[in-house]
């Protein structure tokens, strides 16, 4: 019976997918989030539920979780998403000449597009005996079951492996109340994950909760008894280990049955291609059962990527490829924390950075190559995992931190509320999200259970760093401590916002390459999902086209935030502040005499000194803001830009003019430096100091370039911040003289702007590409001098005083449109 | 007394030319019922909304408008321009106003 039989030609295309699984449901997920209506879904799986949360099988055996907690997708999300789920049958055969698939039931399917994503199956031992009541495999719902059901009835168990999977099924047995032995074929335990010491570690932590090991040991038979059922593994020596329930956890093997019969080319798994398609263009394949590139994955993170990239190209849009991923893998077992990812045994070419701390149960072992992490393996202390994968995934040239880099980020200089790293410590009612006062137990909660895995389902969910975002890395720590080994989105390959799958950096490449010039024609160029970008996106490409063409683009009003559309900080009550430049922390009595007039004129209600070396105005109503402006232009007073991505305040101390410390001028440089860059609009705000002397009463190294005089001349340090992740600066270089500070912190400024993506900050992003990246191009005397030409050009139509040109014109925007009153 | 009587009375009241109002962007009408956000949304229409967010009261004429919804420049929660309502998980609701395009003119039901 052909089910679609009703179907006319000509309307939707039908898209099959066989797997009901993580990966099937995840690419029909990206195609929903595409183009709803193009497909019209049937989704194929021979387990008798909605989709789950695989990876949270552990937890549940272990009693952490219950099966509800850990559903992703219920019935009602397929129907609600027209989508429909013929569940509990399975394929049993793809008709590819009559493109249909063949259900057990007698059923078949039609398809237009074919996806298989039939995951793995559990490797079972070729033992005599291994089909005997009471052997199972660690994968699904059923076998959970069999499992809790054994431990209720039953003493003994063996688990056959003792990687990953075989642990957590150890550990979830053990908690059942069971005696468990793992029987592993290796002298360490996993061993695909860790090296000798830290799986040796890992061994004596798990022997001591009372897990049994009996290795190197190869099983040969199983034993059953009168009944039918299992009562005792053989090993090779000849020992039988009693068990009344044994797991084979030896590994898996990619389910490709479907797809070899089918007559499609398969070797350990389904060979697809950088489009995830097959050999047969109709079909496609992701997931576990897929080999890409010689590879097979067995985690979440990859197969996820492989969705998303399936997905562009079914949705028609056709421009990703998936050319692999590097992998980090954590134990869900409770109370041992365990890291490895990518390379961690290194070889020929490669370093090791090594700490341990026996006594302390801490292992760290960094394996480098070219100055780059390519390996890491943690135990004990797992708090960094996340940072190093990051470093690795980005090519983070690490040599300028090589001496810290064991002790984790937080010795790399910072220190305060964003101390990134310590969330794994922190206690559930510590807030993360300062601007929408969520907690760190609240999104736990929900990543658990309402299964969230990206940074964006977490904003939606919880509201956590949608607001002003500066707890993104927090949450992102959460996310990945949280989901283990299966989260691992780095920002290099972040997409932009929810409007788009580009990256920050493939839009700007995109900007220039296709010297596209206008927002719309971003969008239009790069198919933009939503009609006209959101509140994330469109700042940023206003902000991108600036930087792209000077002199070129009109500023889109539209696409920026209040503060620069009103060139004021909008207060909680809904007025504003106003901060006119002091010109290096410089004034003069009739400036300060403006200003007081200004303040009794237009009621500022009240006065403060800002924390920039300058004066705030508080309270002052949006109509005044162009008169008081005026007023304040009259006295020589411009904006101080302390409401924009672009440069706001540089601090100064006296220096040589009066201090008798004082080695040079630093009142007068800093004042020559603001001349210079003032109006210059930036990824994000950035700030600039100069002390006379190392005191450094201008503390020049917390800022985004400062300046420290002495004797010989000007040290010119980078990436400083002091906001809400304190960054000591790096030393860049040394100069002798004031044109030579002018030239390096113009080319330093035009650098960052070209190269830095939207609100990210210089400590954060020199921390990305590497101090050593940024003084290899400074150092170069052509290329410097390039950027501070770009630099240069730039500035020639940036520096207006928008409160000038605002107040001159008489701007609707800052007055009602109507007043009925 | 004098609401019974505003809602008795409601009619439409001229409040601004159409090119008052660039697209995606915003202006005040200043009511005696307080002050109303007059949107030019992404699909060309125009919306009027309490110029309240449902969330701490910020003026919702000053974010950045997407579509037919609006950031709020406070602590960006997004309202629906059509319906008033918060999106995503946010839970609220501001007032919304009746709007009428006539001859280049923008009327307002008040
Ligand atoms: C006015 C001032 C506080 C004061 O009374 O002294 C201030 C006020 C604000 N700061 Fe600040 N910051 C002020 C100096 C600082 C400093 C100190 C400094 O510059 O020496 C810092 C730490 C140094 C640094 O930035 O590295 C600072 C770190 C921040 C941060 C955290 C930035 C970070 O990278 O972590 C934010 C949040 C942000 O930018 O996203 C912030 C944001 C803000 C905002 C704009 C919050 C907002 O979005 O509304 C505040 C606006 C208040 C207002 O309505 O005017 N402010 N802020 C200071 C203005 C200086 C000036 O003359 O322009
Ligand atoms: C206990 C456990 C713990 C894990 N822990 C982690 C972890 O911490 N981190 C991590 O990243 N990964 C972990 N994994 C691995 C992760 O769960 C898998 O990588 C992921 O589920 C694979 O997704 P998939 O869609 O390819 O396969 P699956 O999720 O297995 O989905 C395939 C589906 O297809 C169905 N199917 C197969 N053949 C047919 C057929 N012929 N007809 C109909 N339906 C069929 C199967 O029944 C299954 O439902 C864990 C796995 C297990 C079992
Ligand atoms: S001025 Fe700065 S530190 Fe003070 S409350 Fe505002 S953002 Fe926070
Ligand atoms: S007042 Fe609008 S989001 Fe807070």
């Amino acid at each position: 019976m052909n089910m679609h039989a009703s179907t006319p030609e000509g309307a939707r295309e039908r898209l099959v997918v066989i797997g009901n699984g993580m990966a099937g449901v995840r690419a029909v997920e990206e195609i929903l989030k595409l183009d709803p209506a193009r497909y019209a879904i049937t989704v194929i799986g021979d387990e008798p539920y909605g989709n789950y949360n695989r990876i949270l099988l552990s937890p549940v055996l272990a009693g952490e979780n219950t099966i509800d907690d850990i559903m992703l997708n219920t019935p009602e999300w397929y129907a609600e998403n027209g989508i429909e789920l013929i569940k509990g049958v399975a394929a049993t055969r793809i008709n590819r000449p009559r493109r249909q698939v063949e259900l057990a039931d007698g059923r078949s399917v039609p398809y237009d597009k074919l996806i298989i994503a039939t995951g793995s199956k559990p490797f079972i031992l070729p033992v005599p005996g291994n089909d005997l009541e009471g052997v199972i495999g660690f994968r699904d719902i059923a076998d959970v079951e069999t499992m809790l059901d054994a431990a209720r009835q039953y003493e003994k168990a063996v688990v056959i492996g003792g990687g990953l999977l075989g642990l957590e099924a150890a550990n979830g047995l053990m908690k059942n109340g069971m005696d468990v032995t793992v029987v592993h074929l290796m002298e360490t335990l996993m061993e695909r994950q860790l090296d000798a010491t830290a799986g040796n570690m890992l061994r004596a932590s798990l022997e001591e909760r009372g897990m049994k090991f009996v290795m190197p040991a190869k099983t040969t038979e199983l034993l059953g008894d009168e009944t039918g059922r299992v009562r005792a593994v053989k090993l090779e020596d000849g020992t039988e280990i009693e068990a009344d329930l044994v797991v084979m956890a030896a590994g898996i093997v990619p389910n490709i049955q479907l797809a070899k019969e089918a007559g499609l080319h398969c070797e350990r798994g389904i060979v697809v291609n950088d489009f995830l398609m097959t050999f047969d263009p109709r079909i496609f394949a992701v997931g576990e059962c897929v080999q890409h590139r010689g590879v097979c994955y067995g985690l979440v993170a990859p197969l996820y990527e492989q969705a998303r990239v399936l997905a562009n190209h079914l949705a028609g849009t056709g421009w990703m490829t998936y050319e692999g991923s590097v992998t980090s893998t954590k134990l869900k077992v409770t109370g041992i924390d365990l890291f490895s990812a990518g390379d961690f045994l290194g070889g020929d070419g490669t370093e090791e950075l090594v700490m341990l701390d026996e006594k302390g149960g801490i292992y760290k072992k960094l394996v480098i190559r070219d100055d780059r992490i390519i390996g890491a393996v943690l135990y004990g202390d797992t708090v960094d995992g996340t940072w190093y994968f990051q470093l690795m995934k980005d090519g983070t040239d690490i040599s300028d931190i090589r001496s810290k880099l064991l002790f984790g980020q937080a010795h790399l200089g910072d220190s305060g509320h964003g101390g990134d790293a310590a969330v794994a410590n922190l206690p559930d009612e510590a807030e993360i999200c300062g601007c929408n006062g969520v907690c760190k137990g609240e999104i736990v909660s929900a990543i658990k259970e309402k299964g969230l895995f990206t940074l964006e389902d977490v904003r939606a969910h919880t509201k956590a760093s949608a607001s002003c975002g500066s707890c993104t890395a927090l949450v992102e720590q959460l996310l990945a401590h949280t989901l283990g080994g299966d989260y691992s989105a780095s920002p290099s390959e972040k997409p932009m916002c929810g409007c788009t799958d580009y990256t920050h950096d493939q839009v700007r490449a995109a900007i220039l390459e296709q010297e596209l010039k206008s927002i719309p024609e971003v969008m239009k160029a790069l198919e933009w999902k939503t009609p006209n970008g959101c509140s994330s996106c469109r700042p940023a490409l206003n902000y991108y086209l600036l930087c792209a063409w000077p002199g070129e683009y009109e500023d889109d009003r539209a696409s920026r935030f209040i503060n620069e559309r009103a060139h004021g900080n909008i207060q909680k009550d809904g007025t504003y502040s106003v901060v006119p430049r002091m010109w290096g922390g410089v004034t003069t009595p009739d400036e300060l005499r403006a200003i007081a007039d200004v303040a009794e004129k237009y009621n500022a209600r009240e006065v403060k000194v800002t924390g920039g070396q300058r004066i705030d105005l508080f309270g002052i109503a949006k109509e005044d803001l162009p008169n008081i402006w005026r007023d304040l232009n009259k006295a020589g007073l411009v904006s101080g830009h302390a409401y924009g991505k672009a440069l706001r305040t540089v601090k100064t101390c006296v220096g040589s003019t009066w201090c008798r410390f004082g080695t040079q001028d630093s009142t007068g440089l800093g004042i020559k430096l603001e001349r210079l860059t003032w109006g210059s609009w930036m990824p994000h705000k950035f700030k600039m100091a100069v002390s006379g002397c190392p005191r450094n009463c201008a503390e020049a190294t917390i800022k985004d370039f400062g300046v420290v005089c002495v004797d010989s001349g000007y040290e010119l340090h980078v990436g400083g911040n002091g906001g809400i992740k304190v960054r000591v600066t790096d030393l860049l270089t040394k100069v002798e003289t004031e044109e030579e500070v002018l030239e390096w912190a113009g080319a330093f400024i035009q650098l960052y702007r070209e190269q830095a993506r939207y609100l990210e900050r210089t400590a954060p992003w020199i921390e990305r590409v590497g101090l050593s990246y940024v003084k290899d191009i400074l150092s170069d005397e052509q290329k410097r001098k390039e950027l501070y030409e770009r630099f240069l050009y730039s500035q020639k139509f940036a520096q207006r005083d928008p409160w000038q040109e605002l107040s001159e014109k008489e701007d609707p925007f800052f007055k009602p449109v109507a007043e009925l009153v | 007394m004098n609401d019974t009587a505003g809602i008795m009375t409601q009619e439409w009241v001229e409040v601004a030319k159409v090119e008052d109002i660039p697209p995606l962007m915003a202006r005040v009408v200043k009511t005696k019922q307080g002050n109303i956000g007059l949107f030019h949304a992404g699909d060309g229409n125009f919306y009027a909304l309490e110029n309240k967010c449902p969330h701490e009261g910020g003026p919702l004429s000053e974010g950045i408008v997407h579509d037919c919804r609006v950031a709020c420049p406070l602590h960006n929660w997004v309202i629906d321009l059509k319906t008033g309502e918060a999106t995503g998980p946010d839970e609220g609701k501001t007032r919304t106003f009746e709007v009428k395009v006539e001859n280049g003119a923008i009327f307002l039901k008040l």
